[in-house]
């Protein structure tokens, strides 16, 4: 389990995160949305020690990363996958030898048994065999799974993926998301994807925190964020005006329902 | 940075595979273009040396002597070196800086990889290293491209151009030129890869990052020159 306590960070006197507090649970799939430049990668990044929050602390099972020195958190970060927005993959490296990588940093295996993690890992993300392609031959749909499997080949406790949808066709974006989705149950993995993809949201927002105005604006899941009348969220969800018709015509069918739920228990209990 | 840079490695085998790898990208790798300058600098030195020997007084094996110190002392180790601070300089700040961009150190960082020690130590361990493989190569290439170019033009046989080079050699000479070497190595690897490392922003950003990382070692390289040359020499 993650827990974010009061996370504060700004650059040159803007407020980019205020008092951000959350729990983020094992084998759920947390989202954390907003629209562009509301601080959801600088969040993700303060999490993982990739830049210093100015306040708070951030609780990894208990263990407070925010006060770890450079050695503990060094240490600490074997135990963290991440997903990068544009997968991050080593382009020097073939496909087989970046999900190596972090295996032969790390662990003690033998280069048959690393292969074998390996080419689990391929065939977990759907791509068995692509082992020695370079990452400049994969497209970018391959390129973030080939990203996931590197990011669980140490069996990770924690994943963050940011925007693994960004570039993405629907299809494939789907594809990813089911990925995703299925390692965090599978595994029991604390999964925070950051994101702006209402197909994602939808789809598998376990638990989602909404940041607006720097704030955490709204929490929820992917039930409660159809019917929240929150107007900020309701006009990040229903951005477009195609969007917002469908919401008013589901309104017109709900309240429809409504009418029609009601006339007949009217006529039953008469 | 060079505190964390030389942290112990995480795994000796990955540090080794990493420095061999570095050895041929910044060493190996720069072996064409030291020959093709050392080969016609040191002509040029043999040519231009003899064509102002007018002076009768002067014995006709000076030009070997003038080649040999002057590319011992100065064009090998300085000259070269300020070449190698363009092509490995670039090479080291660019690539870096397109890791910074691309979110590959991130990555790095993320797994609990100490990328600074990762990236950059091999760079540094590698441009030590080789540097004054290099120059050694230098010297030699320069030496024999002035011979070369005396034999074509037939302005001094090889018998005088030798006596030349043997008139006056001091092995400390060379001792203080590796010495020097290995300061423009370090100064131009590291200096390449803070401006590497450090970048912010885009493709844009890590362009000029390269031309800073070049100017900069350029001028360090000049510095330590002068401020190497009090200390040994004088």
């Amino acid at each position: 389990m993650i827990e974010i306590n009061n996370v504060s960070k700004s650059f040159n006197n803007r407020q980019v995160l205020s008092d951000i507090s959350g729990v983020f649970e094992p084998g759920k799939v947390n989202l954390i949305i907003g629209g562009s430049g509301e601080g959801k990668s600088v969040l993700a990044k303060c999490m993982v020690g990739l830049m210093e929050v100015d306040s708070g602390q951030v609780l990894f099972d208990g263990r407070d990363f925010i006060a770890m020195n450079r050695e503990e958190k060094t240490l600490f970060r074997e135990e963290i996958g991440m997903l990068f927005q544009g997968a991050a993959l080593f382009d020097s490296m073939t496909v087989e030898e970046n999900i190596m990588f972090p295996l032969s940093m790390f662990t003690k295996m033998t280069k048959g048994e690393m292969l074998k993690r390996v080419n689990f890992c391929l065939e977990r993300v759907n791509l068995s065999g692509r082992n020695n392609l370079y990452p400049s031959e994969c497209s970018g749909g391959m390129q973030k799974r080939i990203g996931i499997a590197r990011a669980i080949s140490m069996n990770p406790k924690y994943l963050f993926c940011d925007e693994p949808n960004s570039g993405l066709d629907p299809k494939t974006s789907i594809l990813i998301d089911a990925l995703i989705k299925d390692i965090t149950t599978e595994y029991k993995i604390t999964t925070i994807v950051i994101t702006h993809d209402m197909n994602s949201v939808i789809e598998i927002g376990d638990n989602i925190i909404f940041l607006y105005d720097s704030k955490k604006w709204w929490q929820g899941n992917n039930k409660s964020i159809i019917t929240t009348d929150n107007p900020e969220i309701l006009n990040f969800v229903y951005a477009s005006e195609f969007m917002k018709e469908i919401r008013t015509s589901m309104q017109g069918n709900r309240n429809f329902l409504m009418f029609l739920f009601g006339i007949v228990t009217t006529l039953f209990i008469s | 940075m060079l505190s964390v840079v030389f942290r112990r490695p995480k795994k000796w085998s990955v540090f080794f595979s990493r420095c061999s790898h570095e050895l041929v990208s910044i060493g190996l790798s720069s072996l064409p273009i030291v020959i093709l300058m050392s080969a016609f600098m040191g002509g040029v030195i043999a040519l231009q040396t003899a064509s102002n020997m007018t002076s009768p007084l002067l014995p006709a094996y000076t030009i070997g002597y003038i080649t040999q110190s002057s590319t011992i002392l100065e064009f090998s180790p300085t000259i070269i070196s300020l070449i190698l601070a363009g092509k490995v300089g670039s090479n080291i700040s660019s690539e870096l800086g397109s890791m910074r961009v691309t979110e590959q150190i991130d990555a790095l960082e993320i797994m609990g990889v100490n990328s600074l020690s990762y990236l950059v130590l091999p760079k540094i361990i590698a441009a030590v290293m080789f540097f004054p493989i290099l120059i050694i190569f230098s010297m030699a290439l320069s030496l024999f491209g002035g011979w070369i170019s005396l034999l074509i033009s037939n302005l001094c046989s090889t018998e005088t151009y030798l006596l030349g080079i043997k008139t006056d050699f001091k092995v400390f000479n060379i001792v203080y030129a590796l010495t020097k070497t290995i300061v423009f190595g370090f100064l131009i690897a590291s200096i390449a890869s803070f401006y590497g490392y450090f970048v912010k922003g885009g493709s844009i950003n890590v362009g000029k990052a390269s031309t800073q990382a070049v100017v900069i070692s350029s001028i360090a390289i000049l510095i330590a020159n002068f401020i190497l040359t009090q200390m040994i020499l004088l």
